[in-house]
C-alpha cells in the first residue's frame, strides 16, 4: 500500500518521457539527442542538480505546501500564480530600499513582505467566499491575470529600473539577496523549503490544525456537527497561509535567483506547484520528492532547448502525461478499493 | 396461484472472507407484496442487489419472467422492468421533481412536455408530489416518494423497495403501505426490506427471512406471528419484553432547560418551534415523538448547541454529546479510520489531546478499547468508518459520544437502520448513562421504543411542545403526534 504511490508515480513519469521521444521523433527532432539533454540538465552533474534543478524546485516546493494546505481543507486555490506575484513584487519593492541594511534583518523583510502580499492577494476571494459563496476556484484563477497585468504595469511604470529601458526592475539591494551555497546556484531559499516542509508535516500529522484541516476537507458536514470544526473558518485560514506561501515563493525567487522583477518571472511555478501537490497526495514530505522531480523537467527543459534545439514548452507534455497517468491510476484504485470495501459495508460480518 | 415473476435459486456472495449469501433462494409472484426480513448483514440488501445489477453474484440462478438472466446493470434490470428504491436519496438537490424523474427516466427536458409527463405518471400511479419542487427541500417522506416516482416512471412491474419505512413517521409508513398494497392490487409485484414485523404481518402476502446468508423461513404472512419471524431471525428467542426503569426524579439537578425558544426552520423561512419551554434532569431518558418535519429536528440541534435560537435560550450543564441522524455525512467521516473518527468527536480535553499536539498511539489504544468495550466488528483502529456495517457505525458513534463523560446527550433518531439486536444495545448503553446521572433526550421515528425506553415522553406537533396526560396509550400519542391536543408545557 505504502510503495505503491511510489510505483504509480515512477511508471507515470517513465510514461511521460516516453509520450515526449515519441512525439520528439515524429516531428523531427533527435528524440534521444533531446532526451539525453534532459537528463544532462537536470541529473548530469552536481552542478545542474544543485544549481538547475533544486534551484527551481525551491519555488515548486513552498508553493505546493500551501496547495497542500489548502486542499486538505478542500478549498482549492488556484491563484498561486498571482500570490506569487503579488509576493514578488513587494519583495522587489522592499528589496530596492533595503541598502545598507544588515542581511539577517534584511531578508526576513523581504520574505515578511512577500508573505503579506501573497495574503492580502487572496483576502479578496476568502471574504467572497465566506460573505457570498463565491467559488474560490474561480475567484483565485481569476486574479493571476490581474497579479500578471499588475507585474507588467509596474516593471514599464513604478518599479521600472532608473535607465528606463527594459521592462524590468533595479536590482535589489544586495542585503536582501540570499547567500548561496559556494560553487553552485543554491540558495538559502532552499533550506527554508526544506524546513516548512518538516514544519507542515508535523503540523499535518501531529497537531489539532492539521486534523481540523483534514476533517474539513474529507467531511465538512461531520466536522462541524460532530466535531464542533468551524469549517468556513478553517478553510478560509487554509486558503490565507496557502496565499502566504505562495507569496514567500514569489520573495525567495526574487531574493535567491532574479534579483529582479520582470514579466514570465514565474514559468508557470503557480501551477505546476499545484501538480506538485496533487502528485504528492497532500504529504509535505512527498511534495519535497515530486517538487525535485518537476524543477528537473523544468531545469532539463531548459538544456534540452540549449542542446536539442527542442522548445522547452515540450517538457509540460511529460508534466500533463504524468498528472494524467496518476489521475487514472487514482480513479482506478478508488474502483477497485469500492469494489471491495462497499458490499462488506452493506454485507457486515455474518 | 398467479405465477412467478422474479426468481433468485440458490445465489452466493462473499467479500472477501465475509459470506453474504449463502444459497439463498427467493421467489416472486406476480401481483404480491413479499416481506423480506432480516437483520443487518443478514444478506437482504445484497440480495436485492443482485437482483437489479448492482452485484455481481458469485453463484445461483436468476430467473425473470421464466427468462434466464442476471442484469449486469441497474440499467438492464430496469429494462427487464425491475425497479428500485434506496434506502438513501439518491436524486440530485439542486433539480426539480420533475427534472430528476426525467433523469433518471431518460426523458427530454421540455418543460411543457415534462410537466405533462410528469402529471401522468403521478396520476397513473396515484402518487403525487410538487413537480416544480427543489429537490433538496423535500422532507425525508417526500424524497422517497420521489424515489418511488423514479422507478416508477420507467414502468418497473417488480418494485424493490429497500426500508422505505425506516425514514418515515407512522402515519406516513402506513400511508405508504396502503400505496405499496395498492400497487400490488394494479398487478405490479413489490418486495419489502423491513426491520418492523408488524409491517410485515400486515401489508405482506408473504414473507422471507433471511440470517446469515441463507433462507430460514417463507410462506405467507398469514400463517407467521411476530413470535415466529422474531425466532427465525434471530435463531434463539428472546427473552420477555423490556419494561422501562421510571426514574426516580425527585431533587435531581437539573442538567439542561430550554426558556421561550422560537427556532428558525432549518431549510428556509418561517419557524420550526415556537415558544418551547422544557427541562431535563440527570437521570432522565427524555424521549421525544414526532412526525417528520414538525420541529423537532431543530428543536435537538438547538438543545445541542448546534444552531442558534432566533429567541429564548438554552441553558445546560456540559459536555454535550450529540448522535445526528446521519451516521455516515454528519457523524462520521467515511473515508477516515476509526482512531480519527473517534478524534472528530471527544473533543480538547481528551486525554490524547495536549495543548495543540495530538497523541495518536494514545487515540488508537483507546479506539481499540472501545471497539472491545462495545462489540464493534472491525478488524483494527485502522479502517475506515465507511467499511464499517451500520450497526457497528452506530456502535462507535454511541462509544463516541459517552467517551466525552457528558452532562447531557441528545440523540436524533439513533437507531435507525439498526436491527433488533443493535437498537436494544444502544439503549441499555443509553439506560446506563441515565443511571450516571446523564440527562438524555432522545427523538426515535419509532414510538415502541420511546414508550419501551423513555422515563418522560414529550411530543412536537407542528412546531409545539407538548406534555403527555399521565397514563395515555399509543393511540393517544399518535394522535397527538398529528396535533390534535395541544397543551405545552413549562
Amino acid at each position: 500500500m505504502t510503495r505503491w504511490p511510489l510505483l504509480v508515480g515512477t511508471a507515470a513519469l517513465l510514461a511521460g518521457l516516453g509520450v515526449l521521444a515519441l512525439g520528439l521523433q515524429l516531428s523531427g527532432y533527435d528524440a534521444a539527442l533531446a532526451l539525453a539533454a534532459l537528463v544532462q540538465g537536470s541529473f548530469g552533474s552536481w552542478y545542474v542538480i544543485s544549481s538547475a534543478t533544486l534551484v527551481r524546485a525551491v519555488p515548486l516546493i513552498v508553493i505546493g505546501l500551501g496547495i497542500a494546505i489548502a486542499f486538505r481543507a478542500n478549498a482549492l486555490n488556484i491563484g498561486a500564480e498571482g500570490q506569487f506575484y503579488a509576493g514578488a513584487i513587494a519583495a522587489t519593492w522592499v528589496g530596492l530600499h533595503l541598502g545598507g541594511w544588515n542581511r539577517l534583518l534584511a531578508i526576513p523583510t523581504v520574505w515578511l513582505a512577500a508573505g503579506t502580499a501573497g495574503v492580502l492577494w487572496i483576502v479578496l476571494p476568502v471574504w467572497l467566499k465566506r460573505r457570498f459563496g463565491v467559488l474560490e476556484v474561480i475567484s483565485t484563477l481569476l486574479l493571476n491575470f490581474v497579479a500578471e497585468s499588475l507585474v507588467s504595469w509596474a516593471v514599464q511604470g513604478p518599479l521600472q529600473e532608473t535607465r528606463r529601458v527594459y521592462p524590468q526592475s533595479d536590482p535589489i539591494a544586495e542585503a536582501a539577496r540570499l547567500p548561496l551555497v559556494p560553487g553552485t546556484r543554491l540558495h538559502l531559499g532552499f533550506f527554508l523549503a526544506l524546513g516548512l516542509a518538516l514544519v507542515v508535516q508535523y503540523i499535518f500529522r501531529r497537531t489539532i490544525w492539521g486534523f481540523d484541516l483534514l476533517a474539513t476537507g474529507s467531511g465538512p458536514k461531520a466536522a462541524e456537527v460532530s466535531g464542533g470544526v468551524k469549517v468556513s473558518r478553517v478553510a478560509g485560514f487554509a486558503l490565507l497561509w496557502s496565499g502566504l506561501f505562495a507569496g514567500l515563493a514569489g520573495g525567495i525567487e526574487v531574493g535567491g535567483v532574479s534579483y529582479a522583477l520582470f514579466q514570465n518571472l514565474s514559468p508557470g511555478y503557480g501551477f505546476s506547484g499545484i501538480a506538485v501537490a496533487l502528485l504528492a497526495r497532500l504529504e509535505p514530505v512527498a511534495i519535497l520528492l515530486t517538487g525535485v522531480v518537476f524543477g528537473a523537467l523544468e531545469a532539463g527543459g531548459a538544456a534540452m532547448q540549449r542542446d536539442a534545439g527542442v522548445p522547452s514548452v515540450a517538457v509540460y507534455v511529460v508534466e500533463g502525461v504524468v498528472i494524467l497517468v496518476l489521475l487514472l491510476a487514482e480513479a482506478a484504485l478508488r474502483r477497485i478499493r469500492s469494489a471491495v470495501v462497499l458490499p462488506e459495508a452493506e454485507a457486515g460480518p455474518a | 396461484m398467479s405465477e412467478p415473476v422474479l426468481e433468485l435459486v440458490g445465489i452466493t456472495k462473499s467479500y472477501g472472507p465475509v459470506h453474504a449469501l449463502r444459497g439463498a433462494d427467493f421467489m416472486l409472484r406476480a401481483g404480491e407484496v413479499h416481506a423480506l426480513l432480516g437483520e443487518n448483514g443478514a444478506g437482504k440488501s445484497t440480495l436485492m442487489k443482485v437482483a437489479f445489477g448492482l452485484t455481481r453474484p458469485d453463484g445461483g440462478r436468476m430467473l425473470v419472467r421464466g427468462r434466464s438472466v442476471f442484469p449486469r446493470s441497474p440499467r438492464q434490470a430496469r429494462e427487464l422492468g425491475i425497479g428500485m428504491v434506496h434506502q438513501h436519496f439518491t436524486g440530485i438537490a439542486a433539480l426539480t421533481v420533475a427534472e430528476n424523474i426525467a433523469l433518471s427516466a431518460g426523458w427530454e427536458v421540455r418543460p411543457a412536455r415534462l410537466r405533462a409527463q410528469v402529471g401522468r405518471l403521478m396520476e397513473r400511479v396515484r402518487l403525487p408530489l410538487d413537480p416544480a419542487a427543489r429537490t433538496g427541500d423535500l422532507s425525508a417522506a417526500l424524497k422517497q416518494r420521489l424515489e418511488i416516482l423514479k422507478a416508477l416512471a420507467g414502468d418497473a412491474t417488480v418494485l424493490l423497495l429497500d426500508e422505505p419505512t425506516a425514514v418515515l413517521a407512522p402515519a406516513e409508513a402506513g400511508e405508504l403501505l396502503q400505496f405499496i398494497r395498492g400497487l400490488a392490487a394494479a398487478g405490479r409485484s413489490v418486495v419489502l426490506i423491513t426491520h418492523r414485523l408488524e409491517e410485515a404481518l400486515e401489508s405482506a402476502d408473504r414473507v422471507t427471512v433471511l440470517r446469515s446468508g441463507r433462507v430460514r423461513l417463507t410462506g405467507a404472512a398469514s400463517d407467521q406471528t411476530p413470535a415466529s419471524l422474531t425466532a427465525a431471525m434471530l435463531g434463539t428467542a428472546l427473552g420477555s419484553a423490556t419494561v422501562a426503569r421510571r426514574a426516580e426524579i425527585g431533587d435531581r439537578p437539573v442538567r439542561l432547560r430550554c426558556i421561550a425558544l422560537d427556532l428558525l426552520r432549518e431549510g428556509g423561512h418561517g419557524l420550526a418551534v415556537r415558544d418551547a419551554n422544557l427541562s431535563v434532569a440527570a437521570g432522565e431518558i427524555l424521549g421525544i415523538a414526532a412526525v417528520e418535519g414538525n420541529g423537532q429536528r431543530e428543536l435537538l440541534r438547538a438543545l445541542a448547541g448546534i444552531v442558534r435560537p432566533l429567541r429564548g435560550r438554552v441553558e445546560c450543564d456540559r459536555p454535550v454529546s450529540f448522535i445526528p441522524e446521519d451516521r455516515t455525512t454528519e457523524a462520521l467521516i467515511s473515508e477516515l479510520d476509526l482512531t480519527r473518527n473517534l478524534v472528530l468527536g471527544v473533543g480538547r480535553t481528551a486525554p490524547w489531546v495536549h495543548g495543540w499536539r495530538l497523541d495518536w498511539d494514545v487515540a488508537r489504544q483507546r479506539t481499540e478499547a472501545l471497539i472491545r468495550e462495545f462489540g464493534i466488528r472491525a478488524p483494527s483502529a485502522g479502517v475506515t468508518a465507511g467499511a464499517l456495517s451500520g450497526g457497528n457505525q452506530q456502535k462507535l458513534v454511541v462509544a463516541r459520544a459517552l467517551e466525552r463523560l457528558p452532562r447531557v446527550i441528545v440523540a436524533e433518531n439513533p437507531t435507525r437502520g439498526l436491527d433488533v439486536q443493535a437498537s436494544r444495545f444502544m439503549w441499555e448503553r443509553f439506560r446506563d448513562a441515565a443511571a450516571n446521572d446523564v440527562a438524555l433526550i432522545v427523538y426515535s421515528t419509532d414510538l415502541d421504543e420511546i414508550l419501551t425506553w423513555a422515563t418522560r415522553v414529550l411530543v412536537v406537533a407542528q412546531g409545539r411542545v407538548v406534555s403527555l396526560p399521565a397514563d395515555s396509550s399509543r393511540a393517544q400519542v399518535g394522535a397527538m403526534m398529528l396535533g390534535e391536543v395541544a397543551e405545552s408545557v413549562s
